[in-house]
Order: structure tokens, then C-alpha cells, then sequence
């Protein structure tokens, strides 16, 4: 099983994210944003929290556009696997590979704390691991987390079984408590908290760790 | 040849530091301000013959997000 985690300038969680696949049982290669090319037979692309490219003109726009995500956006369109948290999952709705956007917090503060989230879904590759409904607790650490759609597409997020959490206690001021989405295929995630920062013993909190083991178990069998 | 692109978030989209603006000009003791839009303001110089259609395709793949915000084309 190979990850790929891209790496923007000013990306810092990448690093965190590459060593929760790894844990996971993947192989993971890091591949730079001015790259042209994804490593041969790679199973999922972990896009990393941070800030990409300053958060200059919109948090994710720039890296939206760089030439790494244009093979992002041709990975996911063949059908890949591909999960974006935080900074990440601004790039993912830039991309338009997930709907909506995220704007500034309602309170205009950065928060950073571990917050409660409720499984929205367990079908996906990513949640299988949590019942729907499971309370679980997760850091969020950002200043525009506010997810934002009209209504139309909120509708259809639900309608589709497309919220994979929800905040239990709405930090930031996001459209219906909405914290991380699930593309219409189901095999693209975005998500503000970081899964990846809760993942292991040491954190203090496992709580995040069955994503990347739900997704290693679902990848191998695919591979097998 | 210059284009000024103005920004702003679309109407119906909440705009906490436009809020944020308008409560402090209030505590100015600035009575009667209902409301503030903030947004943003994109000069570009452009090589002679560059057309607004031109503009337009910038602004919709890159200098506005059309899922949250608006923009309009002054040409210079």
C-alpha cells in the first residue's frame, strides 16, 4: 500500500500525517508541490494541514493551482483515494474536487483545541471504523474552518450521506455543525480536524487512529 | 494597460471582519453604520491588448472563488 503526502511551502503537518500512514502500514512517499508526477501504483494522497503558500490570496488557493495538484485532481477524477485535512480540505474545495468552501471562523479567533465530533457516516473507507453516531474527540487548529455551502448543496451532502462528522459543540460557525465531507464517490475526504494528531499513544488520544487503519484495511484488500 | 479587480464576499455570505469593523466603528461613537462588506482589491498591469475576457477567466480560476465570492472588472 503506497501514500503520497504532498508538500506545499508552508505545510507543517505533513510530516504528522506521513507518520500516521506509516503506522497504518503504508508505504509513504513525499512529493513536492513543483512536482509534475505522483510515485507509480501510489493508493492514496494525504493532502496536510499548515499554510500552504501563506494562506496568500484565499487559505489553499494557490496550492490549489499548483502543478502537483493537477495530477491530485487526475488521481481523484480515475477514482483515487484522497483525504485532506485542515489546510488540506481548503485545498480540496479550491480544487472543486469537494463542494463549498471554508471561510474565516464566526469568532475570528485561530482556535486550537481538542474538540468533540460525531460520526456523520461509517460508509467510507475512512469511517468504517466508528459507528455512525460514535462521539469521538479530535484537535482542530485553525482560523477559516467555517464551512460554507448554499443550501442546495447542503441539502445534497446530506441527502447523499456525504457528512463524514460533525462538531458536537460548533466552534467555528460552519454550515449545520459540518467539520469534514465526503466527495460523490465517497473516496475523497476533507475534514478541519486532524485525525493524524490523535493517532497514536503518545498523543495522548487515539481517537483518529481508526482512519488510517480503516483505510489500510480497505486499500490492501483492494490490492490483494 | 491596467485592470482593477474588486472582490467582495457574495451577499448572503457572512463576513465576520466586516462585522468585527463595524462594532469597532461604533465604539468610535460612529452612530448609524448598518452594516460593512469587507473585500479586496486586485490591480493588475497587463501587456497591451490583454482583453477583459481575458480577466474574466483570471478571476474565475484564480483571483475570486465564485462559491463564496463575487468580483467586477474595472479596465483601465
Amino acid at each position: 500500500m503506497k501514500a503520497a503526502v504532498l508538500v506545499f511551502p508552508g505545510s507543517n503537518c505533513d510530516r504528522d500525517m506521513a507518520v500516521a500512514f506509516e503506522r497504518a502500514g503504508f508505504a509513504v512517499s513525499m512529493v513536492w508541490h513543483k512536482d509534475h508526477a505522483l510515485p507509480a501504483g501510489v493508493d492514496i494522497i494525504g493532502v496536510p494541514g499548515g499554510f500552504s503558500y501563506g494562506d496568500y490570496l484565499r487559505c489553499g488557493a494557490i496550492a490549489a493551482n499548483s502543478p502537483i495538484c493537477r495530477e491530485l485532481k487526475h488521481h481523484a477524477e480515475a477514482g483515487g483515494h484522497v483525504i485532506g485535512v485542515c489546510n488540506g480540505f481548503q485545498v480540496l474545495t479550491e480544487t472543486g474536487l469537494l463542494p463549498g468552501a471554508l471561510l474565516r471562523n464566526a469568532g475570528l479567533k485561530y482556535i486550537c483545541r481538542t474538540v468533540p465530533l460525531v460520526v456523520g457516516t461509517a460508509d467510507s473507507v475512512f469511517t468504517r471504523g466508528y459507528d455512525k453516531g460514535q462521539e469521538i474527540r479530535i484537535p482542530i487548529a485553525h482560523h477559516d474552518g467555517n464551512y460554507f455551502a448554499d443550501e442546495a448543496t447542503l441539502d445534497r451532502l446530506e441527502a447523499e450521506d456525504r457528512v463524514a462528522f460533525r462538531y458536537g459543540d460548533n466552534p467555528n460557525g460552519s454550515a449545520r455543525d459540518i467539520a469534514g465531507i465526503l466527495s460523490d464517490n465517497r473516496r475523497v475526504l476533507g475534514l478541519m480536524p486532524h485525525p493524524e494528531r490523535a493517532a497514536e499513544p503518545a498523543h495522548g488520544n487515539t481517537d483518529g487512529k481508526p482512519v488510517f487503519d480503516a483505510l489500510a484495511a480497505a486499500l490492501e484488500r483492494v490490492i490483494a | 494597460m491596467k485592470a482593477r479587480v474588486h472582490v467582495m464576499l457574495k451577499d448572503g455570505v457572512l463576513d465576520p471582519q466586516g462585522e468585527a469593523v463595524r462594532h469597532a466603528l461604533g465604539a468610535l461613537g460612529f452612530d448609524g453604520v448598518e452594516g460593512v462588506r469587507q473585500g479586496k482589491v486586485i490591480d493588475l498591469d497587463l501587456a497591451p491588448g490583454t482583453t477583459e475576457a481575458q480577466v474574466t477567466e483570471m478571476c474565475e480560476k484564480l483571483l475570486a472563488n465564485t462559491v463564496i465570492e463575487s468580483y467586477r472588472i474595472d479596465m483601465g
